[in-house]
């Protein structure tokens, strides 16, 4: 199920601007990977290179290898489409399709994809939102619209919704940044029942939270605004939180950075 | 800690007492009274000076609400206040300009009209009835606008829809550009000019004869843009992260567009279309040149001349005597009713399509 990311020499564009430079790292399956910096040094632009995400905005340009099991995802002929199918995405703010009802979100990726089986569909929901810790909060009202729910029960929505397309590695782009404490909390549970699963790489600019879920941390930073981000040091978290190498790392982890 | 105590706010008689952060305000009811006021006197003035037109008097009793109630506002509530009551004022006003002829008109139209409206008039043509005869009806132009409007939205609305999509969702660069240009360009073609276009292209050089079919082709050159831009906008609502949580989901773009994009929008697309809709149904100069007219029912399109109702309208109108005029009344009545009607089912498929909300 899960897979190794190995990143080598990755620049991102938008545009002629560079927004990351020379990164370079290995995400090991099964483990939760944080990643944490200040806002703009391009945390959020790699974790969208990771699954091709990045050039959907416009202008948006990659250079350099990332490498899934050994694939590479920019290699010539690669479908991004495809990419995408097995490297899903959990996003900042809870987006469900608000013309769907909670069962067609869930059933979303595999019926746009067509790639499904019509008596497997109703067992693929229930197990996505049994993994998403919502089946429980939702199994009533499976035809009520999505956007009604919650903000916490929407991003476990959305939750549900990318593993039931059984990805092989989860991205997650400040998943809880719009909750509340609690709601917080039940997806932070969540993230480590679904690390026996999947690959996970969260961005979080919570440092307790990065403490909390993750097994391995990266800093990343930028020398000034305007200038790229880099990748600091990627180190096992408590390695990070007590003890870091760097002391850029050090300095931002205890607030002593600007 | 000593309890704070509330101190009652009533006065020696029971009247509440003014608080430090009230001023005087006029009383609720003051609006009312003064409007009220503002029209006894304006018609009072109107009598009094002899003016015909009651246009003349509303126009005197509206310019007395504002001023009075400026007025009135100023020495009792002071400038700020007054300044709101102004606008206050200025856009209720405003408002009752911009209806009342809208109310009169629908009135005028269904009382004028209502006198040969029937199922009799609506199912019958002008074959063997003189213009001068009463009876007769208004069947071959409703066939005719229905034929016409109908072939005008299958080659718009496609094409237009499709437009938008492009610009929104894949256009960059130089030929987006044009392309928009190009739908501004075409939104303020006169219909004449598209009526002469057909005509030229179609008529003149191609050699066709008059059909509805040429008629909706100039309906369409100018349906095509009210379709691209409302379309345009409406896909332009849709938010960026539906389209990138279709995506990350590992959906090719084209279905995210065909089940996410215009699913979400789909309510706002078809209230563009019908009022593009709308405005070519009342369309009557390109009808004039390439439809031209007929009293007699031709379903076919694509062969002859077609009756339709602006034209039929304008004729009955012009033929200046009573039984045209009521004839008139009720094929614009039968106009306005089909667009009424198109109207409420596009608010049905848009209230019925829209993102649903609630738990």
């Amino acid at each position: 199920m899960a897979k190794r990311i190995d990143v080598s020499g990755l620049n991102a564009y938008y545009g002629s601007h560079k927004a990351i430079e020379d990164i370079s790292m290995t995400v090991e399956p099964r483990s939760v990977t944080a990643f944490i910096g200040p806002s703009g040094c391009g945390k959020s632009t790699y974790l969208r290179t990771l699954n091709r995400m990045h050039e959907v905005t416009p202008g948006g340009r990659v250079d350099g290898k990332v490498l899934l099991d050994g694939d590479d995802l920019y290699g010539s002929g690669v479908d991004p489409v495809n990419v995408r199918r097995t490297i899903g995405m959990v996003f900042q703010r809870p987006n469900p399709f608000p013309t769907m009802s909670i069962y067609d979100n869930v059933a979303a990726g595999l019926r746009l994809n067509g790639s499904y089986k019509k008596s497997e569909l109703s067992d693929v929901v229930e197990k996505s939102l049994r993994g998403a810790n919502l089946w429980n909060e939702v199994k009533d009202r499976l035809n009520k619209p999505g956007s009604g729910l919650s903000g916490g029960q929407q991003q476990r929505l959305c939750i549900a919704r990318a593993i039931a397309v059984e990805p092989q590695v989860l991205l997650m782009d400040e998943p809880c940044s719009a909750l509340d404490p609690i709601s917080t909390l039940a997806i932070e549970d969540l993230i480590g029942e679904l690390k026996e699963r999947f690959t996970i790489v969260i961005v979080t600019h919570n440092m307790q939270q990065a403490a909390r879920v993750s097994d391995r941390t990266a800093f990343f930073n930028l020398s000034a605004v305007g200038q790229p981000g880099k990748l600091i040091e990627l180190d096992d978290t408590e390695r990070i939180f007590s003890n870091p190498s760097v002391q850029a790392t050090e300095d931002y982890i205890s607030g002593r950075f600007g | 800690m000593s309890t704070t105590t509330i101190k009652p706010s009533g006065g020696p008689g029971g009247k509440p007492a003014r608080s430090a952060l009230q001023g005087a305000q006029l009383p609720r009811w003051s609006p009312y009274v003064i409007a009220l006021g503002s029209l006894a006197v304006g018609c009072g003035i109107g009598l009094a000076a002899g003016l015909d037109s009651r246009i003349q008097w509303g126009l005197i009793a509206a310019v007395l609400f504002i001023g009075v109630s400026y007025a009135l506002a100023t020495t009792v509530e002071g400038g700020r206040q007054a300044k709101d009551r102004l606008a206050t004022s200025l856009v209720w006003v405003t408002f009752l300009m911009a209806v009342v002829p809208l109310a009169s008109l629908v009135y005028e139209t269904v009382k004028r009209g209502s006198e040969v409206f029937s199922g009799y008039f609506l199912t019958h043509s002008m074959g063997v009835v003189a213009d001068d005869e009463p009876g007769g009806g208004v069947y071959h132009a409703i066939i005719g606008t229905l034929q016409q409007v109908g072939l005008a939205s299958l080659i718009a609305v496609p094409i237009g829809v499709l437009t938008a999509i492009y610009l929104v969702e894949y256009g960059r660069g130089k030929l987006a550009k044009a392309v928009t240009f190009f739908v501004d360009v075409m939104t303020g073609i006169p219909s004449i000019v598209a009526g002469l276009f057909v005509l030229s292209f179609w008529i003149l050089i191609l050699r066709f004869d008059f059909s509805g079919w040429a008629g909706a082709m100039a309906l369409s050159i100018l349906m095509m843009p009210v379709v691209v831009r409302s379309t345009e906008e409406m896909l332009k609502l849709v938010p960026n992260e539906l389209r990138e949580a279709s995506l990350a989901l590992g959906v090719p773009k084209w279905r995210t567009i065909l089940k996410v994009v215009l699913p979400t929008a789909i309510g706002g697309i078809t209230t563009g279309i019908m009022l593009a809709v709308a405005r070519i149904a009342g369309e009557t100069a390109p009808v004039l040149l390439l439809v031209f007219t007929t009293p007699l029912i031709n379903t076919n399109p694509f062969d002859g001349a077609q009756g339709s109702l602006p034209l039929y309208i304008y004729q009955q109108y012009q033929s200046g005597n009573q039984a045209g005029y009521d004839r008139a009344w009720a094929a614009a009545l039968a106009l306005i009713a089909f667009i009424m009607i198109l109207n409420l089912v596009a608010r049905g498929i848009a209230h019925w399509k829209a993102p649903k909300t609630g738990r």
